[in-house]
């Protein structure tokens, strides 16, 4: 009796576990006929709902070179907006196929709740706002400002340690316990810099009476890597998410770009025909036709071009491409080769 | 004696009153002044509102922007001083009533509002012709066309009614706040009273069930029925059974809603002097008819207040379902507060203006809707 009693418990603990292992995305993907991808309920740049009602927005893009690579439909997606309480239950669960949702890379969202960081979309992190008018052009001139923080963040110990470490002063810090209170501080002039994670001061700014008055400073202090998250155990599923992102990277460092792609398919370097397919089959293998990274092109443009689009220098965001650059010009942004 | 005495053939005219006790002088000393500390307050409660009364005018109307015809955008909001930007509000407008719903499929969810006004008019309105029929089709029709308008897809399996299917994560904003709270207020009601009637009951397993069920979703807050039912059901079940989100969340309400609701109900109920179960028996009535014609017309009458107090916190807690990503209004507006096009200083704040505006106008309106029946079905117990 006992053992019947827990050979049901077993089975029903498999019944209930069996629906969280997805045997197999792609082609639950493809019966379906879009791509389910969870995004933020609207951050300015990164997954926004405009006018029109579309998303749009840097990892939008990503969702959609996603659907491009297996549809030939950028617009082959069914957007779930999430909360960050409610993301990774909802991955976990199969509402979404794909969270692209400003969620940073960390070890233990990557090793313990089952799922898999695919790349990194966007490195985020501390960075500095200043007055353009005080002629700043680097976070190492801030030796001795009144930086603004708010309190007890780890923003407060990233720039305590990012001082210290390069020794300058910052004993003329203003302390204030929330954010609206700091923008607040900085923008009646009670400091000289403002700083928390660019992606947010440059939304932050965006709501300034004159944004153009204020410059982020290029400088990087920590790290939040954001990137799309899958289950684990799908390596099929993992491979596809993250070969759209490397292709994304491959076309720009390539010079391939939405315009030019169709020019490019006769190109003579062997890179580029491997990349659009002309050469070899890429595809097949993780389930995808050989073009397919020519369609993510054809339809997304290159990370250059999405990151150009949404959140860089001549977007209201105005984010310096810094540390996002390619790794080719100074960036951190790198992808392996297709061959 | 002589005739020449004096008597006065008409009345003498009252003399007016006292100055001191008409006029404005002695109504502004009888309300505003009629102590010492009476009168400080007021002076204090006047300096107030001529601080606050200029100010929210100039926020409000003065130095807001209403329209922008040079088609600046977030730009024509962006100036020192600028007060709430309208135009923003009305440039997302769509976003904020009919959330991701297509904007060429808009006409639907219209035709929907104003068939609901159709038919609950002449429920609301007492003594209003046809109310019979408006009742059928409110609580009957109504419902079946709306899914289909809301929806798409062909209208009960009748071909040449396909409408085009938007899938219920582009329902949102006000429609959806309404559709949520309308569904959870005339669900949550006519079960609310089954199981107030159950708790009461004299057999135990229908008591009993009815206690347990009343007592675990009070004990439990909504945000967490909402996120078991959107998170954790789904692992709950078979794959490829996932019913729809939404669905899931408003049923949650509606459950979560009746409970409270029985327990108004059971205030009212308990209410209920014996002599009136008594003399309905005197009648011969049956236990049913007691209930119906007796007792339930008065327990309700009594909680009024309580329901009416229960449908606001409902229209309200419907924007609690923004925690799994549902898009109501308060998400709509709170998604678009950061919208770039528009981005000035005040965007945010003139959005949660305006959701503030609606749920009020919607909760001000129950609210004045209970006065008015309780002083209607009004028969001489209040005091």
């Amino acid at each position: 009796m006992k053992n019947k009693l827990l050979t049901l418990a077993v089975a029903t603990a498999t019944a209930v576990a069996a629906p969280a292992a997805f045997a197999d995305t792609l082609d639950d993907v493809i019966e379906r006929g879009y791509v389910q991808c969870g995004v933020t309920l609207g951050v300015p740049g990164f997954s926004m709902p405009d006018e029109n009602n579309n998303w749009s927005g840097l990892e939008v893009d990503y969702c959609r070179a996603l659907a491009a690579a297996i549809f030939d439909d950028p617009d082959a997606v069914r957007y779930t907006g999430l909360t960050s309480q409610a993301r990774f239950e909802s991955l976990g669960n199969g509402n979404v196929d794909v969270l692209s949702r400003t969620t940073t890379w960390t070890m233990t969202r990557d090793t313990d709740l089952g799922l898999t960081f695919v790349g990194t979309m966007f490195y985020d992190g501390q960075g500095f706002l200043v007055k353009a008018a005080d002629g700043i052009s680097s976070a190492l001139e801030l030796s001795g400002a009144a930086v603004c923080i708010e309190a007890g963040t780890t923003t407060e110990l990233n720039a305590a340690d990012y001082f210290a470490a390069n020794g300058m002063d910052l004993s003329n810090a203003v302390i204030f316990v929330t954010r609206d209170e700091v923008t607040q501080a900085y923008l009646d002039g009670r400091c000289d810099v403002y700083t928390t994670d660019a992606s947010a001061i440059a939304a932050e700014r965006t709501q300034f009476p004159d944004p153009s008055a204020h410059v982020i400073l290029p400088e990087i202090i920590s790290k939040e890597p954001l990137g799309p998250v899958v289950r684990s155990g799908d390596t099929r599923w993992f491979n596809i998410t993250r070969w759209t992102y490397f292709a994304l990277l491959n076309a720009e460092e390539l010079g391939v770009t939405q315009a030019n792609v169709d020019e490019m398919l006769g190109s003579d370097n062997p890179e580029i025909k491997r990349l659009l397919g002309v050469e070899g089959d890429f595809g097949s293998p993780i389930g995808l036709s050989a073009d397919w990274a020519y369609r993510i092109i054809k339809h997304i443009g290159n990370y250059g071009e999405a990151y150009d689009r949404h959140v860089g220098p001549n977007t209201p965001l105005g984010i310096p491409r810094g540390i996002n650059a390619l790794w080719s010009q100074g960036g951190i942004q790198y992808a392996p080769p297709i061959r | 004696m002589s005739d020449l005495t004096f008597v006065r053939s008409d009345m003498q005219p009252a003399l007016p009153p006292p100055v001191r006790t008409t006029g404005a002088i002695a109504w502004t000393r009888k309300n505003l002044f009629p102590s010492v500390s009476n009168g400080v307050w007021t002076i204090v409660a006047i300096l107030f509102l001529l601080w606050l009364v200029p100010r929210l005018y100039g926020f409000l109307i003065g130095d807001a922007i209403f329209t922008d015809p040079e088609g600046l955008r977030g730009e024509a909001c962006r100036f020192e001083g600028v007060g709430a930007c309208w135009a923003y509000v009305a440039a997302r407008f769509n976003f904020f009533i009919y959330g991701f719903f297509p904007l060429g499929e808009v006409w639907r969810v219209n035709i929907m509002f104003i068939l609901g006004i159709i038919f609950l008019a002449p429920l609301l309105i007492p003594k209003a012709p046809l109310q019979k029929t408006a009742a059928l089709m409110f609580f009957v029709v109504y419902p079946i066309v709306s899914y289909w308008l809301m929806a798409g897809g062909e209208f009960l399996g009748i071909p040449g009614t396909a409408l085009r299917t938007v899938p219920t994560n582009q329902w949102g904003g006000l429609t959806l706040t309404l559709i949520i709270s309308m569904i959870g207020i005339i669900v949550s009601m006519p079960l609310g009273i089954l199981l107030a009637l159950g708790r009461q009951s004299k057999l135990p397993i229908i008591k009993w069930f009815c206690v347990a069920f009343i007592e675990l979703w009070r004990a439990v807050p909504l945000i967490t029925v909402l996120f078991m039912a959107s998170v954790m059901f789904p692992l709950f079940m078979p794959q490829g059974v996932n019913p729809d989100t939404l669905l899931r969340a408003i049923v949650g309400i509606c459950l979560f809603q009746a409970a409270y609701m029985a327990e108004v109900v059971r205030g009212g109920l308990q209410a209920m002097p014996r002599g009136q179960y008594e003399a309905a028996s005197a009648l011969g009535l049956s236990k049913p008819k007691t209930m119906g014609l007796i007792i339930l017309p008065q327990a309700l009458k009594h909680v009024i207040p309580g329901i009416v107090n229960n449908f606001i916190a409902l229209f309200k807690d419907t924007s609690l379902v923004s925690i799994i990503g549902v898009f109501e209004l308060l998400n709509t507006v709170r998604a678009a507060a950061r919208d770039l096009d528009w981005s000035s200083p005040t965007q945010a704040v003139t959005g949660y203006i305006f959701a503030g505006f609606v749920f009020w106008i919607f909760c001000f309106g129950m609210s004045r809707y209970s006065i008015y029946m309780e002083n209607r079905l009004h028969t001489g117990h209040k005091r």
